[in-house]
C-alpha cells in the first residue's frame, strides 16, 4: 500500500551523498536538478501516499512499517521504523511540498553563488533528516533526525563561513538549542528507565497505564521533553538564536527557520501529547511559555530595522502562538497553525529573499522603499503573506487557524479570558502592527535603491502557489460560527484524542478541547462570535495603526513620538528586550573569564614550550633557504666530505 | 717502483678538484661557475686515469671517455642555461636568481 514509503526520505539522503561527494566538478545545472528534483519527487510520493491515505484511510488510523532493529538488548529493543498516520502525513507533506519549492527558488537565488553544490547538499541532508524526524515511531530515531536537522541549520547559517559574523551566529544557534536537546536527552534516560521503551506510541500507553495525572514522573519526563522542545522551537527563554540564525541565505531562513525545523518543537509535543495529559502543569508551562514568547517576540519584531530579522521575531511569535495552542489541549488548531504558518512565512522569506537580491543584498528596510511598482509580483505576494500573518478576517488562511487556537485559549480553565486578552488582544494587534510596517517601509514610499534583479520562473512560480495557499490553506477548517468544516479535525484530530485506550481518560482539558472542536458552537456560539469580531477588529486596527505611523511618513511618527525615554525603549525593543545582553552577562562573560582564567595553568606552558621549539627551529632551518645557488652547492659539498669521512674513518 | 707517480696524479687531481669547487663556490659570474665545473670533472678524470694505471686495468680511461662526454653535453647545456639565465635577470650574478627564497 505504501510500500514506497521508505523512498521519501532515502531520495534527499541520495541527493546529498551525490552532491556532496561529486558536487564540487558537477555542471550548475545537473547540482540543482538533483537537489531539487529529489525533493520534488520525494513530495510526489509523500503526495500519492497521502491521497491513498485519504481515500482509504487504515483502518487503526495509521500505518506501520517496520525496517530493520537497530538496538536489540534483552527486554529493550530499537526498531528504526515509521510511523505513518495523520499528523506525519501533515508534517511531511508541509516539509517536501514547501521544501520543493524552497529548492526550486533557490535555484535562482544561490544561481551565483560559488559553494551552489554543496549548498543544495545541506538543503537534501536537512529534508532527509527532517522527515526522518517526523516520521520516526522511535524517539532515538526522532533523535537521529533531530540533531540531523540541527547539524544542517547550524552548516546552513554558516554557510557564508566568510564572515565571522555568520559562523558566531550558526555557533550560537548550536549551543543555545544544545542545552535544550540535553534536557531532551536525560528525559529519554527517564523514560527508559521507568517505561522500559522507546517506541513512542508504546511508551505513551504504558505511561497512561501505570502513571497517575499529575504525578512527579510525567511532570519530569515531560519537562525535560519541554526543554527540548523551546530549544529547536526558539521559545522563552532559548529564543535568543533565530533572529541570528537570519546570517543564513534567506531560502535557508524559509525552509529551516520558519517552515519546518523550528517547528520540531510543536511536532514533538504533540506526538507525546499524552505525556502532557499527564502532567497538567508542565501543559500550563507550554501554554505560558508560548503566551510570553508571543509577546515578548512580536514587541521585539516591532522596532527591527532588519526586514529578516522582522520575520524572526514573527516566527518566534506564531510558533508562541502554535504553543500556546498546545498548551491549552487544542492539538489540532496547533497543528493547523503550524501548517498555515509554514505557507505564508515561507512566503514572507522567499519575498523577502526576492527583494534582498533586487536590492543588492540590502537587508535595512529603512533604505528600501516604493517596490510596489518596481516588483508588483512580490508586492502582491508579500502583502498576501502579510495579510495572512495579520490574520485579517475570513480571506486568510491565517485567520482560520489563529481563530481557533484563540477559542481553545478562551475556554481554558486557566484565567482563559485573560490569556485570551493578552494572546487576542495585545498580540494579534501587535502581529498586524509590525508585519503592516514591513510591508509599508519596503513596498510603498520613494525607491530609495535601483531594483537589479527582477524574479525570474523560479522565484515566481514558488512565490504564487505559496501565496494561493496562504489564501486557501485555511479554507479546512472553519470556526463553528460561520460554517460547519471541519476537515482538518477530522483529518488529525483522531491522533490526538482517539486510538488510545489511556487517552480519553488521561486529560480533561485534552478531551475538552477535542469535544468542543469536534462537536462546534459547545461553547457559546454567541461570545464566540463576538471575540472573533474583537480579534478581527483589532488585526485591522493594527494596520490602520502601521498605516498612520509608517506610511502617513514621518511627521505624524515625530508628531506621535520621541517623549522621554522614547529612545530608549525602541533600544530596548530592538535589541529583543534585552535578553541576549542579560545572558551575555549572566553566561557568556563568566564562561569566558573563567575559561582565560584556567587556560594559563602550568600544563599548558609545556604545551605552549613544545610548540614555541619547534617553530623556532622551524624558523632556523628556514633561513637556510636563502635562494643562493652557492650557498647550497656549499652545503652540498659540506655534506658529501662529511658523509665520505663517515665512510672512511668510522 | 712506479706505484708513487700514480700518487702524485691522484694528489693533483684532489687539488685540481679543490680549486674547481671554491672556483664554484666563490666566483658570482655563472661563465666563470661554468669553468669551474669543467676543471672539477676534468679533476675527477684525471683520478680515474691515474686509478687505472695504478692497478693496470683500463676501465679508467673508458671511465674519462664516458666523462670528456658528459662534459661536453654539461657544457652545452649549461651555455643554454646562461643564456635564458641572461634574458630573464639581464646579469650574470648567479646571487641575482634568489627568487626561491624562503
Amino acid at each position: 500500500m505504501y510500500s514506497l514509503l521508505w523512498l521519501i526520505p532515502l531520495l534527499p539522503l541520495v541527493g546529498f551523498l551525490l552532491l556532496v561527494f561529486f558536487g564540487r566538478g558537477m555542471p550548475r545545472t545537473l547540482a540543482g536538478i538533483i537537489g531539487a528534483g529529489s525533493v520534488g519527487v520525494s513530495a510526489l510520493l509523500t503526495i500519492i501516499d497521502g491521497i491513498g491515505f485519504l481515500s482509504a484511510p487504515p483502518a487503526a488510523g495509521f500505518y506501520a512499517e517496520r525496517l530493520w532493529s537497530w538496538v536489540a538488548l534483552p527486554g529493550f529493543t530499537i526498531d528504526v521504523g515509521f510511523r505513518f498516520d495523520a499528523l506525519t502525513l501533515t508534517m511531511m507533506a508541509i516539509i517536501t511540498v514547501v521544501g520543493f519549492l524552497i529548492h526550486l527558488y533557490s535555484t535562482e537565488f544561490m544561481a551565483e553563488d560559488g559553494e551552489f553544490a554543496l549548498f543544495f547538499a545541506y538543503m537534501n541532508l536537512f529534508v532527509a533528516s527532517m522527515l526522518l524526524l517526523v516520521m520516526a515511531d522511535n524517539l532515538l530515531v526522532l533523535y537521529l533526525g533531530w540533531e540531523g536537522v540541527g547539524l544542517c541549520s547550524y552548516l546552513l547559517i554558516g554557510f557564508w563561513y566568510r564572515d565571522p559574523e555568520n559562523g558566531a551566529a550558526a555557533r550560537k544557534a548550536f549551543i543555545v538549542t544544545r542545552i535544550g536537546d540535553v534536557a531532551m536527552l536525560i528525559g529519554f534516560a527517564v523514560i527508559v528507565a521507568n517505561l522500559g521503551t522507546l517506541n513512542i506510541q508504546e511508551l505513551m500507553r504504558r505511561a497512561a497505564g501505570e502513571w497517575a495525572v499529575g504525578s512527579t514522573l510525567p511532570i519530569l519526563v515531560a519537562a525535560l521533553l519541554l526543554g527540548g522542545a523551546i530549544g529547536k522551537s526558539a521559545q522563552v527563554p532559548l529564543q535568543v538564536w533565530l533572529p541570528d540564525a537570519m546570517a543564513g541565505p534567506t531560502p535557508v531562513s524559509a525552509l529551516i527557520h520558519a517552515a519546518t525545523m523550528v517547528t520540531a518543537g510543536v511536532y514533538l509535543i504533540a506526538r507525546t501529547h499524552v505525556l502532557y495529559a499527564l502532567a497538567p502543569p508542565v501543559q500550563l508551562a507550554v501554554a505560558i511559555i508560548g503566551l510570553v514568547t508571543l509577546l515578548v517576540a512580536g514587541f521585539s519584531a516591532i522596532a527591527q530595522v532588519d526586514l529578516k530579522r522582522v520575520l524572526a521575531y514573527s516566527t518566534v511569535s506564531q510558533i508562541g502562538y502554535m504553543f500556546l495552542g498546545l498548551g491549552v489541549g487544542f492539538y489540532s488548531a496547533a497543528m493547523l497553525h503550524f501548517m498555515v504558518h509554514a505557507f505564508f512565512k515561507a512566503l514572507l522569506f522567499l519575498g523577502a529573499g526576492a527583494v534582498i537580491l533586487g536590492q543588492g543584498d540590502e537587508h535595512n528596510m529603512f533604505k528600501m522603499g516604493g517596490l510596489r511598482r518596481a516588483m508588483p509580483l512580490t508586492f502582491v505576494t508579500f502583502l498576501i503573506g502579510v495579510a495572512s500573518l495579520s490574520a485579517l478576517p475570513v480571506v486568510t488562511a491565517g485567520f482560520y487557524s489563529k481563530e481557533w487556537i484563540l477559542s481553545g485559549v478562551w475556554q481554558s480553565p486557566h484565567d482563559g479570558p485573560l490569556m485570551w486578552l493578552l494572546a487576542g488582544g495585545v498580540g494579534v494587534l501587535l502581529t498586524s502592527i509590525y508585519s503592516f510596517r514591513a510591508l509599508f517601509i519596503v513596498f510603498f514610499g520613494e525607491q530609495k535603491i535601483q531594483t537589479t534583479h527582477r524574479p525570474g520562473v523560479a522565484i515566481a512560480l514558488p512565490l504564487v502557489v505559496l501565496a494561493v495557499l496562504s489564501i486557501g490553506g485555511g479554507l479546512v477548517q472553519f470556526p463553528p460560527t460561520i460554517a460547519k468544516v471541519n476537515l482538518f479535525q477530522s483529518f488529525i484530530g483522531p491522533v490526538f484524542y482517539g486510538g488510545l485506550p489511556g487517552g480519553a481518560a488521561a486529560s480533561g482539558a485534552a478531551t475538552n478541547g477535542g469535544a468542543v472542536a469536534v462537536g462546534g458552537a459547545a461553547a457559546g456560539g454567541p461570545t464566540e462570535a463576538l471575540l472573533q469580531i474583537i480579534a478581527s477588529a483589532l488585526s485591522l486596527i493594527g494596520v490602520g495603526i502601521a498605516y498612520l505611523l509608517y506610511r502617513r511618513g514621518l511627521p505624524s511618527h515625530a508628531r506621535l513620538g520621541e517623549p522621554a525615554g522614547f529612545r530608549g525603549l525602541k533600544a530596548f525593543l530592538f535589541s529583543g528586550l534585552g535578553f541576549d545582553w542579560l545572558y551575555g552577562r549572566l553566561l557568556v562573560r563568566p564562561f569566558l573569564a573563567v575559561s582565560s582564567f584556567l587556560k594559563g595553568d602550568f600544563i599548558e606552558y609545556l604545551y605552549v614550550a613544545i610548540g614555541a621549539v619547534n617553530s623556532g627551529a622551524g624558523r632556523l632551518l628556514a633561513s637556510a633557504q636563502s635562494g643562493k645557488v652557492r650557498w647550497y652547492l656549499a652545503g652540498l659539498a659540506l655534506g658529501a666530505v662529511v658523509a665520505v669521512g663517515l665512510v672512511v674513518w668510522l | 717502483m712506479s706505484a708513487q707517480l700514480p700518487d702524485y696524479a691522484l694528489v693533483l687531481a684532489g687539488i685540481l678538484f679543490g680549486m674547481g669547487l671554491l672556483g664554484v663556490l666563490m666566483r658570482r659570474n655563472i661563465i666563470y661557475i661554468l669553468i669551474s665545473v669543467e676543471v672539477m670533472l676534468n679533476a675527477a678524470g684525471l683520478a680515474f686515469i691515474a686509478a687505472g694505471s695504478r692497478l693496470a686495468q683500463a676501465d679508467g680511461q673508458v671511465m674519462f671517455i664516458f666523462i670528456l662526454t658528459l662534459a661536453a653535453a654539461e657544457a652545452s647545456v649549461g651555455l643554454a642555461l646562461i643564456i635564458q639565465f641572461y634574458r630573464a635577470y639581464r646579469t650574470l650574478d648567479s646571487d641575482a636568481a634568489k627568487d626561491m627564497r624562503g
